[in-house]
Formats: C-alpha cells, structure tokens, sequence
C-alpha cells in the first residue's frame, strides 16, 4: 500500500514542463528537512559506529576514528541478540499473516454486500490504534499474568505445567509482537483483497478446480502485493522493536532483541559507537532481506 | 486512508456462493473471534479506568468515576499529557505543510533527481525506529544540542512527513486538472486558482494526513525516548512507570483519546456514506 504509492507515473501523463521554480519551491523545504534530520543523522550513525573511546576520557566520550572492530565486537557480543530479533519477528510476521489473511478476506470479499458493516468492521480493526501501544501490551502482561484467569485455567486443565509461567517467555515476547503489528498486516491485505474480482474465482470453479486450488492458483497471486507490503509494514517495526521484549512488558532475562540492547547501549552505559554499530546492522540486514523478499514474490514494481 | 479504501470501485458481486465449506459459518465466525480478540486489550483498560486503585492498577478494587472526575490528581500524567498534545499538533503542522507541498509537487510537476527524491521519502518508513532514534540522538549529540521538547518535535515531524506525502499524494492523482486549468481560463491569478479550486478539493486528504500524522506522533515512544532527554510524553510516562506499576489516571486519559478518535471515524463514516447516498440519488 504505502510501498507502492511513490512508485505510480501519474506525472508523466499530468505535467507538462511547466515553471520548475515552483517544483523547486515546493520540494526544497521539505527535502532539506529530510536531508537535515533523516540523511544526516544516519551519516552521523555510521561516522558513530566507527568511533574509539577517548584515551583517559570520561565515559561517553568518543573520537572519530575508523574503527572496523567496534563491528565485529559488537557481533561477538551481541550476536544472540541479533539472531533473535530476526527470528522473532519472522515468526511473528507469519504469525500476523495466517491471522489477518482470513479476516481481510471476509472484510473484503465476503462482506461486500454490506458495507456499512464492512466500514465498521475495518474501524474495529484500526481500532488498537487509538490506545496507546504501552498500554496495550501491559494489558496483555495482567491478562496473562501467573495469577489471571486464562493462565491459571490451562493449569487446571492440565495443558499447562503447574510451575510454568507465560510473561517473561519467547513465546509471551512473539505473542505481543503478532498482536501489536496485525492491524499493518491486515489493512493491506484488505485493500487488494477487497478489489479482487470474484468473478476469476467463479471461472476457476466452472473449470472444475477444486476451491483449495483456486484459492492457491487465483486468489494468492492476485492478493500479492498486499501480502508482500503487509510482511514488510510488520516485519520492519517489529524487528526493531524493544517494548515487547523489555523486562517490564511481556520479555524476560533471556529475550532481549537488538532494540532493547541498542536502546540500554545509548541511554544507559553511553557506549554510542556500540549502539551505532548495531542500528546500522539491523538496517544493512533489513534492506537485504526486504530486497531479496520483494524480487523472490516478483513484485518488483512495489519499491 | 481508510476513506480511499473504502470508496473504491468494487467489481461486482457474485451470484453464487462458494462451495467451499471454509465460506458458510466458519469465517464469520472466525472474523468474530479474531475481531474480539484485537479489542481484549482496549476493553481492559477501559474497565481499569474505573478502577478503584491505590497505587499500582493490577487488582480489582472496586467501581469508581473518581479517577475519571479528578484525573489531573495525578500531575505527571497530565504534565505528560499535555506535552503530547503540544508535540503532536505542532509536529502534525509541521510535516502537514511541508508534506503537502512535496506531494503536489511530485504529482504535478516534472524534475530531475525524481527518483532520488522518491527514494528519500520512502526510506524513513522502510527503517526500524530505533535506527531513526539512534540517528537523531547522535546528530543532536555532535551537534550538542540539548535534548527536550523542541528536539521531540523535529523528530517527529520527520517521521510524519513521508506518511503525509503518501496519503495527500492519493488525493492529488485523482484531482482534474482540467478544473484548475478552466480557473485559468477564466482569468483567475495562480494564487486564486490555488486557494479557490485545488486546496478544497485536496482538502479531505489534507485533513487525513493530518489526523494520521498526530495519531504516529501522540503513539510514538520509541523515537522519542532516544531524543527527549528529560522532557516526559504519555508513552514515555507509561514506560517509565509500567516498572512500579501504571496509575488508572493512565488508564483514564488513554480511554478518553481512546472514545474521541472513535467518535471522529465513526462521524465520518456515516457522513461519507450519507454523501453516497445523496450522490447516487442525483445518480
């Protein structure tokens, strides 16, 4: 959706040559902007990243310098919690997508003849967008605390370990990142599925396909483009995401991901060129994995 | 956005229903569960604003509109309140402005380094936020600027402007140019043209972008943490204190915003529907 909003040559056919001071009046403020406080700050990221401590300097005291190591120290150190970031929001974009994809499908398919109820279902499901983000997720740490309901109910019925606990696992930190990020996975897919024509699927039945494979062969390909902008609008912030997994929200000691590492190198032990290092690696392996995941679902079109 | 979404073209509906067992019940049903489900959350902290808490708002004490009466009892939530609301709509002015300006122009007219440009805007939401937040915080570092209220907001209008200019960009592809085109015909100075014929019609995608770019920033905490130094919001106020437990004064403020965005959407549904009607009557 968002990803293919930029890509679109309606220029081309509207403007003519006209006046290009008033195009270069009109970008100039804003793309400063951009370059002043998005470009440069990342320039200034990496410059961090390659920075050595100060010889006798006081903690938090850094000087340019080239230094290639602060990577693979940082790799050393935090290589688990590299791997884990990726491999928690890989789950939970799955996670996210066999949730949304049935849901936007009756949003969109199934529940056009109504669609005052279609309206109103969509505004339920942008609906956790009106709460504060903190909130919804300690909601979810009481509501699956030792001591509620849902957990001690499973315990009764034996489906759950007496001692076990929910908050605090890999399993509460994936939970609360699939909860956070659906209604990005489920807005996309709504918006192709709710333009498919249900007419193709009616021909994939009268030419005696089974429903499964019409639903594979016709259905899938044609809601691409929602899924693959659903993956990368869900994947993106919850690889980088450190509320989920903090102690105080649904983590534990063992669940740290590369937010919360980047986040306690910055703001808490000052250690800059650390933090540095790490962000530019989060975003190096994301560009990579998004490039790689946009040309293998072939839709190229979409950056 | 939502508003595009919804007024789409529709093909046109089957006759038949698919054979298909996944279609009868199950779906329905299943979209009930999982729409329950995304609202558990909301619901709880609803109930918990009429919470009759003492300090941390974890156990049920029992029913209360005194939170609700006297929510400023608690000054930080509030204080942090307020500073939100300050950020969100200086911040949404900001990136609203310059947004909007970008999106004209990329639809309207032709320039070199178009793809350069489409590249800038498009990057600061395909990165992580935390990467964002570092970037900044280590600008403002060399810089040596101090952390507070004004670094928030340059923050966050940075993040909004490439969502305004994909929301009002929408708008201004479906525009007509042969509107603006027949006000000059008709003698109207650039300026008239302008204020008269394109800024009403892109008014309705203005307004969205406008309203999406405070709901980003009045959410935000991630990229606000990393540049606020002191300065308290409302996410900021739930993070720190979700350690020793959130005061329902939270609870209470959350709902509030909660009603009032709902309250707007829905308003705007049912008028966007009612203008439907009334369209395909004249129809």
């Amino acid at each position: 959706m968002a990803f293919s909003a930029f890509a679109t040559g309606t220029a081309q056919e509207q403007a003519p040559r006209r006046k290009s001071r008033i195009a270069l009046f009109l970008l100039l403020p804003g793309i400063l902007y951009l370059v002043l406080f998005f470009l440069v700050p990342l320039v200034s990221l990496v410059l961090t990243s390659f920075q050595e401590p100060i010889v006798n300097g006081d903690i938090g005291e850094y000087q340019t310098a080239f230094r290639w190591e602060n990577y693979t120290d940082v790799i050393g150190l935090y290589g688990e919690h590299i791997l884990r970031s990726f491999l928690y929001a890989i789950l939970a974009t799955i996670f996210a997508l066999l949730f949304s994809y049935p849901l936007a499908y009756f949003i969109g398919v199934k529940a056009r003849r109504w669609p005052l109820i279609q309206n109103l279902m969509l505004v339920l499901v942008i609906a956790p967008f009106f709460i504060s983000f903190l909130l919804r997720t300690l909601a979810w740490k009481s509501l699956l605390s030792d001591e509620s309901v849902v957990i001690t109910g499973l315990k009764a019925l034996s489906l759950m370990a007496p001692d076990a606990h929910f908050t605090g696992t890999p399993a509460a930190v994936v939970f609360g990142l699939t909860y956070n990020f659906i209604p990005f996975m489920t807005l996309p897919l709504y918006a192709t599925l709710e333009r498919l024509d249900t007419r193709l699927l009616e021909a994939g039945g009268d030419l005696y396909s089974r429903p499964f494979t019409t639903f594979r062969t016709v259905t899938i390909p044609l809601s691409m483009s929602g899924i693959v902008s659903g993956v990368l609008l869900t994947f993106i912030p919850a690889a980088g995401d450190y509320i989920n997994a903090s102690r105080d929200f649904l983590g534990g000691t063992g669940t740290a991901m590369m937010g919360n590492v980047i986040e306690s190198n910055f703001l808490v032990t000052l250690n800059y060129p650390a933090a540095a290092s790490l962000s530019i690696i989060l975003m190096a392996v994301i560009l990579v994995m998004v490039t790689v995941y946009v040309k293998r679902s072939g839709t190229e079109d979409l950056l | 956005m939502l508003g595009e979404a919804v007024t789409a073209e529709k093909p046109p509906l089957r006759a038949r229903r698919l054979s298909w067992g996944f279609g009868s019940w199950l779906l329905p049903a299943y979209t009930i569960i999982a729409l329950v489900f995304l609202l558990i959350p909301i619901a709880y902290t609803f109930v918990f604003s009429f919470n009759n808490s003492v300090k941390s708002n974890i156990v049920w004490r029992g029913f209360t509109l005194d939170k609700w009466a006297n929510v400023c009892d608690k000054a930080e939530v509030c204080e942090a309140f307020g500073n939100s609301l300050v950020i969100g709509v200086v911040a949404t002015v900001c990136a609203t402005i310059l947004g909007t300006m970008i999106a004209i122009a990329l639809v309207r007219y032709r320039f070199r380094f178009r793809s350069a440009i489409s590249l800038l805007l498009f990057l600061p939401m395909a990165t992580p936020e935390v990467v964002l937040g570092a970037g900044l915080a280590a600008e403002f570092l060399t810089a040596g600027v101090e952390k507070g209220l004004v670094t928030i907001i340059i923050a966050h209008t940075m993040f909004c402007v490439s969502f305004v200019v994909v929301t009002v960009k929408a708008r201004v592809s479906t525009l007509d140019p042969a509107l603006e085109e027949a006000g000059r015909d008709l003698y109207g100075s650039p300026s008239q043209v302008f204020w008269r014929i394109t800024f009403p019609l892109l008014l309705p995608g203005i307004i969205a972008a406008a309203l999406l770019s405070f709901a980003l920033s009045f959410d935000d905490f991630i990229i606000t943490n990393f540049n606020a130094g002191t300065t308290s919001t409302f996410p900021k106020y739930i993070y720190i204190s979700a350690a020793r437990g959130i005061p329902a004064e939270a609870n209470v403020i959350a709902s509030a915003v909660f009603l009032l965005a709902i309250i707007l959407v829905l308003i705007s549904q049912v008028s966007s529907a009612m203008r439907r009607k009334r369209l395909a009557k004249i129809g």
